[in-house]
């Protein structure tokens, strides 16, 4: 017994060296031990952890293949074949990867709905928010970058597609257009920055941006599923009545949450890895090649909605030509989320709380987001065009009208104390 | 089953699938009724006997400049490397490097115009079943440089390299052409009488073999067409089989872990109340 506590003794003398020298006791306290989260967390309020692992999951297997990956024009595609045929468990590193991409937009896009749906951009929370909106651009940018390095011909053609776009600005556009590609055309120069950026100068980024998004959110508190602030109701010690210690009791239910994605991630690295040409597009089996343009040009489905706007503004408007008006629609479509806090003019955060008006409008804004998902990736056609432009105004009207249907609508009176 | 039949549970089978799953539909090159084919990685015979007619028949043009013949020896049954070296490397390659064509790609532009394609992936980009329709349906067209055209493949640029194992087919047309043709096709079904009469588009939707032209029967040929596209299917993923038999044990570990994972859970929420 005294062996026992001799060795204890020595564990807590050290521990109590280290902390005088870095507070690692202190810090897991306030962010796990005694970060106090509500208790009526669903399974929505999962998905941050989860783009959290799958995070984890794109640096580690990003780092493994760049160690066999050649930045080059000449090297890049035959690189990527030599990963997936002549590297031991190259092609299960390269298709978690490849997965990995699209599993980060499925919980990011869930995480957002998530916000959506309980009012979780609302004060305190505008800034937690913003750095999200920020954290999202720099992810489409991230994957629009990696999208470009296996050099297939899908790669070059989405890639051309998107920059071409920057031409579309009057004036500069042109000049801007090529100094961002670095060249004419696309080339290897092209392919040496969007390198540099996918592997280098966005995961920093990123890296950087989450930790303040973990550090706001830990500042102001979760919301949750009732949208009330659990801070307002504290028993003696200071501690939120209804909160309960991020670790354990969400650390364990996160764990099972992360097991249940694995379950499904893997379902797909090992049986399904292109997804019937969704995370994989067929074209992309063949090198890039400048001379032969694919049959139909569609990013990767994450981009998709945004691309189907780009395509559904067809007609010159107040002297601005169509094209610049698709830039944008689009642009505006992928920030417009960021203006959400100040939109909102609710009494009550939460989907429970709020009036039809609401229900119905974020009803119409996921199918809209849905539908307009699926049109980006079909060839334009007078009817996918048509609708594409209705559903355009459907997503915008989410956004455009709430300040007017959030306010006259009738809510119900959210309660003091979460529902659990 | 007729052609207008077929025809219809096509457009039904396309439109369950786009529906269904969404394919992303690569625009179809031709209007060719594709004949099915489901490739089988578990025969063997089947992949041994495709490599066998690939560096016979195509590799002389169309390189595997992705694949070994090492990896295609081990994985195909473990082939001696010996017996591989003997029958089939036949340029003086070694059995480590890539499977090259022996043509330099830029003979093969001067000579074709374009360089053949290098078919590591051919059918990830289309699909086993493309090649294996495409193998199948060469025919006679005097109007193209190499005197054939191809149904899945139209005015493809190159000529049919496996002729003298199928023989010439030849376009049958219907529709738009004498009413004689009743005669030597007594076997019309009623739809396909109207729309002659009725003296609609021309319709060349079937090729006939002039029996005796080729060394193969009609059956030899189909399953020779069937173990190349199969052949190809190994090549464009050949670690398929290693990574669908690993994915079994990576998933039944994660199912043991979701089990402890949610008791572990279950027992830990037990103290928190309800309101």
């Amino acid at each position: 017994m005294s062996e026992v506590t001799e060795k204890g003794r020595l564990v807590s003398r050290a521990m109590q060296w280290i902390d005088d020298r870095l507070p690692i006791t202190s810090t897991f306290k306030e962010h796990a031990s005694e970060y106090y989260a509500p208790k009526n967390f669903n399974v929505w309020y999962a998905m941050g952890a989860l783009a959290l692992v799958v995070l984890v999951i794109q640096i580690l297997t990003g780092i493994w293949l760049t160690m066999a990956y050649v930045p080059t024009a000449e090297g890049a595609f035959a690189s990527v074949e030599y990963i997936m045929r002549d590297i031991d468990f190259g092609y299960l590193i390269r298709y978690i990867h490849s997965t990995g991409a699209s599993a980060f937009f499925v919980v990011v896009y869930l995480h957002m709905f998530r916000g959506f749906a309980y009012g979780s951009y609302r004060k305190p929370r505008e800034l937690l928010w913003l750095i999200g909106m920020a954290i999202y651009l720099v992810l489409m940018a991230e994957g629009f970058f990696g999208y470009l390095l296996p050099w297939g011909n899908m790669s070059y053609w989405g890639a051309q597609v998107i920059v071409s776009l920057i031409g579309a600005i009057p004036y500069f556009g042109p000049d801007l257009m090529e100094w961002v590609r670095g060249d004419f055309v696309m080339s290897g120069i092209t392919l040496n920055r969007f390198f540099a950026l996918h592997v280098v100068a966005l995961p920093l980024a990123l890296v950087g941006l989450v930790f303040l998004h973990i550090v706001a959110l830990h500042h102001v508190g979760s919301s949750n599923p009732d949208g009330i602030e659990i801070k307002a109701s504290k028993d003696e010690n200071g501690v939120p009545l209804d909160g309960i210690p991020f670790h354990p009791y969400y650390s364990t239910k996160d764990f099972v949450a992360i097991v249940v994605f694995l379950i499904l991630f893997c379902a797909v690295v090992f049986y399904a890895p292109e997804m019937g040409g969704y995370f994989i597009e067929k074209p992309n089996f063949e090198e890039a090649n400048p001379l032969a343009t694919p049959e139909h040009i569609a990013p990767v489905w994450y981009y998709t909605p945004f691309y189907a706007m780009l395509r559904a503004a067809t007609f010159p408007f107040l002297g601005i030509d169509a094209k610049f008006w698709g830039l944008i629609i689009m642009a505006g479509a992928i920030l417009i989320p960021a203006a959400l806090p100040w939109l909102d003019r609710s009494k009550v955060s939460s989907m429970r709380y709020k009036g039809w008006f609401s229900k119905i409008a974020l009803m119409n804004f996921v199918v809209a987001f849905l539908v307009l998902g699926y049109l980006g990736t079909i060839p334009p056609s007078p009817i996918a065009t048509a609708t594409a432009q209705i559903m355009t105004l459907v997503y915008f009207g989410y956004f455009v009208l709430m300040p007017w249907y959030t306010a006259i609508e009738k809510t119900k009176p959210a309660p003091e104390r979460v529902t659990h | 089953m007729n052609i207008r039949a077929l025809r219809a549970v096509r457009v039904v089978a396309i439109g369950v699938l786009t529906l269904g799953f969404g394919v992303p539909i690569l625009a179809a090159d031709s209007d060719w009724i594709m004949k099915p084919m489901s490739p089988d990685l578990d025969n063997t015979a089947s992949l041994q006997r495709g490599a066998n007619l690939y560096v016979n028949f195509c590799l002389g043009c169309h390189s595997l400049e992705h694949q070994r013949y090492e990896r295609t020896a081990d994985d195909l049954g473990e082939i001696p490397h010996e017996l591989m070296k003997a029958n089939v490397i036949f340029t003086d390659q070694k059995i480590g490097e890539h499977m090259q064509s022996s043509m330099s790609k830029e003979d093969a532009k001067k000579w074709f115009g374009a360089a053949p394609p290098d078919l590591t992936m051919v059918t990830r980009v289309r699909s086993p079943e493309w090649v294996y329709n495409f193998l199948l349906t060469f025919y006679e067209d005097p109007s193209r440089p190499f005197g054939v055209n191809n149904k899945v493949f139209p005015n493809v640029g190159m000529p049919h390299a496996m002729l003298t194992l199928q023989g010439i087919q030849e376009e049958v047309c219907f529709g738009n052409r004498p009413i004689d043709l009743l005669d030597v096709q007594p076997a019309l079904d009623q739809d396909r009488v109207e729309s002659i009469k009725d003296g609609g588009d021309e319709n060349c939707s079937e090729l006939s073999l002039i029996l005796g032209s080729g060394m193969f029967s009609n059956e030899e040929y189909d399953q020779a067409a069937f173990d190349i596209a199969n052949f190809l299917h190994y090549v464009g993923d050949p670690t398929r089989a290693e990574r669908e038999a690993l994915g079994k044990y990576v998933i039944g570990f994660l199912l043991i872990l979701l089990v402890l994972a949610y008791f572990l859970n279950r027992n830990y929420w037990t103290d928190v109340k309800k309101n």
